[in-house]
């Protein structure tokens, strides 16, 4: 045993670089063809070496865009994009905290009938109720809006059950202390619910920001000028299939920026999100 | 009731409580009229309670779990509503009033801290959330930091603190509200033995200083005991014996109370037993004989009036400074009415001082003197003469 240990370990490093590199390679690629000519990747003499187009090919991704289909700069693409899953992620966030606390600490009729229909939704998704919330948005006028972008993806089953699990877990003798020290309901969501939940809206934050930042199919729908597209949209529509000549460069570029927003979130949030998985502590 | 006089030490120079804490502010008495909880199931937590504190007296509730002692003070509290009868406040019924309006500070037996609060905040928060000047919050919390002991620690966060400084914090958020009444629900049970009797010691000094009215609930006898002006014993939602503590210690109205009061609890047995009955005579037809186990001496004789008892030594239990001898009597006898900290029938324990004891197995004659004798009727509820 005690002879194997080493000879273990290389085994499961060895795998676990196996591991790395396929997932890895991909994005070296995209990284890699995002500095070479168009030119020699349609030929398909694309060097696994960085070529010297980097500085050209991103100018030209984030202010200018393709010259083909979609001529929208990749930098207002982000702008869009960012503003869809911050509002996401925040709505979402803001919206399911207040009905769990509503529906923990509060006895109002039709209480649990509201949970449960709450709880049904979370088989309901985007795809499946799309032609009703397409026609809604649209009666109400919010195509191409960030309104209309945000708006019917953030009432959220997911995190209304997750806020609603961690209230159930914080002691009741802290609201009833709170009553004694004369807080009243918002005194004591905002003293005391909102500081302990500040991990679990963390973790929340990181996985929902992501949810928003990878939205396609929403997008595309109700987004048809250039100038309100998205970054995950605009990717799909650099790539032309018909007879003109798609632009790798610009292509890969794009798809390297769209990775860097949910990276920054994770690496910026990783302490906290982590927290507000695993932590206990009340 | 028995209601002990309480010196009062308003204008002690060394009191760490300047005037503004002076026992003159209010008079606080609390009263329960029948008062009653029932649960929208039905189940009677609470069947109609009298108690009387007077102000700035110490009352304990005792009584074992699930009893209600613990509903009754979340009621006065204002945080359990009241199904039945009168709660009143320093003259005022304050049925329908919110707990922050009752003004009582209440000690929760987690403590109930604010976890993401610091200690001065945890503190400060009730008198922030009443519109208190910063500097007012301030100079209340050093205050009672002081008395405390809490100053080191006052930016820490409780999860920092160890459970005795917690659970001072706890008591620091009651006391710096300077309320009418202190509620205290099992404080000492998260402490371990030590901490509690030092921390029992430091809760009542601290109540006698700021003569404050205070409601305690307890499940430990001892503790009752040793806190209580007013000790309120309590089985299943109803009041079995308000009074002075030793009161209740030497004339127990039930044999709950008999049982409850007093550790290793009273030794009942039915006078039908013919040991028993030939020598009482008359007193206690089909009643119950309740006998200390400290009131028994071994001994060969029969004190005029008193009662001896032939047992055969079962177990010795040693604690140095006393020691209990489990007997069993001689012949076995029905079952006594079932009482928790009731003995399996025919078992007696005494209790005698020192450590030198009869060895096991041996037969031996315990009596206890006439004036130490409890008789109660057959169905324990009521005491027979004095």
């Amino acid at each position: 045993m005690v002879e194997e240990e080493g000879f273990r370990r290389y085994v499961a490093h060895i795998i676990l670089w196996i591991g790395i590199a396929i997932v890895a390679f991909p994005v070296y690629i995209a990284i890699i063809a995002s500095t070479q000519d168009n030119a020699l990747i349609a030929n398909g003499q694309m060097s696994l070496l960085p070529g010297g187009h980097f500085f050209e090919v991103y100018y030209q991704t984030i202010f200018v865009g393709t010259s083909g289909s979609t001529r929208e700069p990749v930098g207002n693409m982000m702008l869009n994009s960012l503003v869809m899953a911050l509002l996401i992620a925040v709505g979402k966030i803001a919206i399911s905290i207040i009905s769990a606390y509503a529906i923990v600490y509060f006895r109002f009729p039709f209480r649990m009938p509201i949970f449960w229909i709450i709880f049904i939704t979370l088989m309901l998704p985007v795809e499946v109720r799309i032609y009703p919330t397409y026609k809604i948005v649209a009666d109400l006028h919010m195509l191409d809006s960030y309104a209309g972008l945000s708006l019917p993806l953030i009432a959220s089953a997911t995190a209304t059950l997750l806020f609603r699990q961690f209230f159930m877990t914080v002691p009741d003798e802290l609201l009833e202390a709170s009553r004694i020290d004369g807080a009243g309901p918002l005194r004591f969501f905002w003293d005391t619910l909102l500081p302990l939940s500040r991990t679990n809206m963390a973790a929340l934050f990181v996985i929902l920001f992501i949810l928003g930042w990878n939205q396609y199919l929403w997008p595309l729908l109700i987004t048809t000028r250039d100038d309100m597209q998205t970054i995950q949209v605009g990717i799909r529509k650099m790539i032309t299939t018909t007879d003109a000549l798609t632009e790798w460069p610009i292509v890969m570029a794009t798809a390297v920026l769209a990775m860097l927003p949910p990276v920054f979130v994770v690496v910026a949030m990783q302490k906290l999100f982590v927290r507000g998985l695993v932590e206990t502590e009340k | 009731m028995g209601s002990l006089h309480l010196p009062c030490v308003p204008t002690n120079p060394h009191s760490p409580f300047p005037t503004r804490y002076s026992p003159v502010q209010s008079m606080a008495n609390v009263t329960l009229r029948n008062v009653r909880k029932t649960y929208p199931g039905g189940f009677e937590a609470i069947k109609g309670v009298d108690v009387d504190v007077g102000d700035g007296q110490f009352c304990v509730l005792v009584g074992p779990s699930g009893c209600g002692k613990s509903t009754l003070l979340r009621m006065v509290a204002g945080l359990e509503t009241v199904t039945g009868g009168e709660i009143d406040i320093g003259g005022r019924i304050v049925n329908q009033v919110e707990p922050a309006d009752r003004d009582i500070a209440m000690v929760f037996q987690n403590y109930a801290l604010y976890p993401h609060m610091s200690v001065f905040n945890n503190m400060a928060y009730g008198l922030r959330n009443r519109g208190m000047k910063e500097a007012e919050v301030k100079t209340r919390v050093d205050e009672a930091a002081r008395v405390l002991e809490l100053t080191p620690m006052l930016e820490r966060k409780p999860r920092q603190l160890s459970g005795g400084q917690r659970q001072r914090v706890a008591m620091g958020r009651a006391i710096v509200r300077q309320p009418k009444v202190f509620l205290f629900d099992e404080p000492l049970s998260n402490l371990d033995a030590k901490l509690r009797i030092a921390m029992r010691v430091e809760i009542r000094k601290l109540q006698r200083r700021l003569n404050t009215t205070s409601i305690y609930v307890t499940h430990d006898q001892l503790e009752a005991m040793t806190l209580a002006d007013v000790l309120v014993v309590m089985n299943g939602g109803q009041v079995e014996q308000v009074g002075n503590p030793l009161a209740i210690y030497e004339k127990p109205a039930t044999t709950f109370v008999a049982s409850f009061i007093g550790a290793p609890p009273m030794n009942l047995m039915s006078t039908r037993a013919d040991e028993i009955k030939s020598q009482l005579g008359g007193a206690g037809e089909a009643g119950i004989l309740g006998i200390r186990p400290e009131d028994f001496v071994i001994t060969d004789q029969t004190p005029a009036g008193g009662i001896a008892l032939p047992l055969t030594v079962e177990a010795i239990e040693r604690v140095g400074a006393e020691t209990f001898v489990y007997g069993t009597r001689a012949q076995d006898e029905q079952r006594v009415a079932a009482t928790p900290g009731e003995l399996p029938p025919g078992e007696v324990i005494v209790r005698i001082p020192g450590s030198v004891a009869p060895p096991i197995g041996q037969k031996i004659r315990v009596a206890a003197v006439r004036a130490k004798l409890h008789l109660f009727s057959g169905d324990g509820r009521t005491r027979l003469g004095a």
